[in-house]
């Protein structure tokens, strides 16, 4: 599904390197979590791969589905099927939830030769999806995620990704700002798009989230690389014992 | 601060030059009312680039005795902007009453309309003590010479007493067909007390046009006034709107300007009774790639009594060179305690060759208020862009939508939301535009 090979990324503004050859490598249906201290490029892997301005590739590559992602715009990356939930999701005064999510819909749509949705359908589909995430209507009238409490803006990406039916999803700390009930529904919110076809990264601090979206491989990043790889234990491990021990086992 | 224009010999010449090239009407009800506004027009003289409130957008165009030919209107030509509505009609052609496409009869239950020209021929009380007045006032403490010369110059207008509330919105149609046309239009409003009336109006009107609008609310008299400046690129427009308001009573205009060489639109408003609400704002659309676009807004509030609430938000998008002009002042009176006056200006400009000037500006004489003001310049925010954008809009569809979502809150000033989403729509055909192009 998604393929990176030996990434390096600096920032272009101070020269800046962020990323040191990372390597990550997702296949279909897998879902794999980042796990690291801050500073260590996780949030940056994510940008680099979605096609924000501001960074500059000096070596390495990245594909999806054997599409080459580093030439693409941001929203052609979005309409090949890449989805990235982030973490400070975006203010949009003055435009509502639902036209921002219908513009979105038939945007890809139309990048992928498809018909667009008409109003009723999709209007139909985008409540019962918003639903299943306890948003309400008044929710999706609302202008986009302004006035949003830090849960209603995490369950308002994954709604996008719902509506959108990405086949690669990265979550950038969603479980940030998130109260236990809140993490539980926006990783119920994750799990029922789980399926063969659609592969997860889930970038996070903490372990919890990993209790409720179970990842099949875990990755330490640290100082813009990818240091070690393991099973789900790994971030149990760090959970018990802190970053310390795995930084001092790699230098 | 109010600097009276200077006596000088070339701005004593270039005023004569103006009012010999002028046929000024004479006779009727309004007869005094222009002798004294021709009076204040020679005292002051007309404007120049070398005063004050005239610094960033040079009168030249609208003092000169010609003004400017402008093209007419060559591109795609929309259904009419509140077409749809159920309203009352009156149309003036460059300048002239266009009975044609007016409403067959202009009555209206709730209002007395009559036309300027022909209203000698009716005793109107109300509009003799209205016309030039409240323009009068608003001389002090700042000069309005152009204001001064559309009393004393107009050949035409429409008088309106609400004196219940309006059953449907009298709607101002202007339509430009003559590329030398140089209108001059009056227009005197009073809403009696807790009468209500909405006012649209429309269309370019003319090569050069000269407007004052004199609003007179009586104690809890209401009046909504959404304005579109017309789409045509060349013309020339200075605007005035002048307004009193009686206790209670709330005004409330917005104005859409797009496209247009040069625009000076000037609103001053005193409020004289307690607890009146006055809220004026703007949204502004200048691309210098389809003809120079130049947009002022001058706006004077003066709070005189206790209790009241005023609110300014202009907001301008500018590319291509486009140039916009905001001068905004809050002056609160001795004893206009418990105001609440507020003032935002902004300006998005979508490349670097535009400019936004702002002269934001609040003198205080009373101690129980609340003022604030802010002037903003910035560009389209990246963040925002790049989160648009990785859900698969593309990046001028997403400018589109993040030019909305920043006039969104001079929009949402209109209080009818019918009439917002008619001027929504507008703004996404004028961006649609600029997309393909």
């Amino acid at each position: 599904m998604l393929e990176i090979n030996n990434l390096h990324v600096k920032l272009e503004a101070e020269d800046k390197p962020i990323l040191k050859g990372v390597n990550l490598k997702i296949g279909a249906g897998e879902v794999h979590a980042i796990m690291g201290p801050n500073g260590s490029g996780k949030s940056t892997l994510s940008y680099v791969v979605s096609g924000r301005d501001g960074y500059e590739v000096t070596e390495g590559s990245a594909s999806l589905l054997g599409q080459e992602l580093l030439d693409m715009e941001p929203e052609e990356r979005a309409a090949a099927g890449l989805f990235l939930a982030f973490q400070y999701p975006v203010e949009i005064p003055g435009v509502g939830n639902m036209t921002f999510l219908r513009t979105a819909v038939n945007a890809q749509r139309k990048a992928r030769g498809e018909e667009e949705l008409s109003a009723g359908d999709f209007l139909k589909v985008v409540r019962e999806k918003a639903k299943t995430l306890k948003i309400d209507a008044e929710m999706l009238k609302r202008p986009v995620n302004v006035g949003f409490s830090g849960g209603e803006k995490k369950r308002n990406e994954i709604l996008q990704m719902a509506m959108l039916e990405p086949k690669m999803c990265i979550l950038d700390e969603t479980d940030s700002g998130l109260d236990v009930d809140a993490m539980k529904l926006v990783a119920d919110g994750v799990n029922a798009l789980r399926d063969a076809g659609r592969s997860f990264l889930v970038i996070t601090h903490y372990q919890r989230l990993l209790d409720h979206i179970k990842p099949d491989v875990v990755h330490i990043m640290a100082a813009g690389r990818i240091i070690k790889t393991g099973g789900p234990e790994l971030a149990l491990e760090v959970e018990n014992n802190g970053y310390a021990d795995l930084l001092a086992e790699v230098n | 601060m109010a600097a009276p224009a200077r006596k000088d010999a070339a701005r004593e010449a270039a005023t004569e030059a103006r009012l010999a090239a002028m046929d000024l009407p004479k006779g009727g009800f309004t007869t005094m009312a222009r002798a004294a506004a021709l009076a204040r027009v020679r005292a002051a003289g007309l404007p120049s680039k070398r005063d004050e409130y005239w610094r960033y957008t040079n009168p030249a165009e609208l003092t000169v005795a010609d003004g400017p030919e402008a093209a007419l209107f060559a591109g795609q030509v929309e259904p009419q902007l509140f077409g749809a509505r159920d309203r009352l009609v009156v149309a003036f052609t460059d300048g002239r009453f266009d009975a044609e496409r007016s409403s067959a009869d202009l009555a209206l239950e709730g209002v007395e309309i009559t036309r300027l020209a022909v209203a000698d021929a009716v005793d109107l009380h109300w509009a003799r003590d209205l016309y030039g007045a409240l323009e009068a006032d608003g001389q002090q403490p700042v000069v309005r010479p152009l204001a001064a010369l559309n009393t004393a110059a107009a050949t035409d207008g429409v008088l309106i007493r609400a004196t219940g509330r309006a059953a449907k919105p009298v709607h101002l149609v202007y339509y430009h067909e003559s590329t030398t046309s140089d209108a001059i239009l009056h227009h005197c409003i009073r809403i009696e007390s807790g009468a209500e009336l909405t006012l649209l109006e429309t269309g370019p009107a003319a090569a050069r046009f000269s407007k004052v609008m004199e609003v007179d609310l009586a104690a809890g008299g209401r009046f909504h006034h959404v304005r579109a400046q017309g789409r045509d690129h060349s013309r020339r427009a200075i605007t005035h709107i002048f307004t009193r308001l009686g206790a209670g009573s709330q005004f409330k205009s917005f104005t859409l300007t797009a496209n247009g060489v040069l625009t000076r639109n000037e609103c001053v408003i005193d409020i004289r009774g307690d607890g009146a609400v006055a809220h004026v704002a703007g949204a502004a659309l200048g691309d210098g790639a389809t003809g120079d676009f130049h947009h002022d807004d001058t706006v004077f509030v003066t709070h005189d009594a206790v209790g009241c609430e005023s609110r300014q938000v202009f907001k301008k998008v500018l590319k291509n060179g486009a140039v916009g002009v905001f001068q905004g002042k809050i002056l609160v009176k001795q004893g206009a305690q418990k105001t609440d006056g507020y003032q935002i200006s902004q300006a998005l400009l979508l490349d670097e060759d535009s400019q936004f000037l702002a002269k934001p500006e609040l003198e205080i004489y009373a101690d129980d208020v609340k003022c604030s003001h802010g002037s903003t310049t910035g560009a389209i925010d990246d963040t925002a862009l790049f989160y648009l954008r990785s859900r698969g809009v593309s990046r001028e569809d997403a400018t589109a939508l993040l030019v909305l979502s920043f006039l969104a809150d001079a929009i949402a000033e209109i209080e009818d939301e019918g009439l917002q989403a008619e001027i929504v729509t507008r703004l996404e055909g004028w961006l649609a535009r600029r997309r393909k192009g």
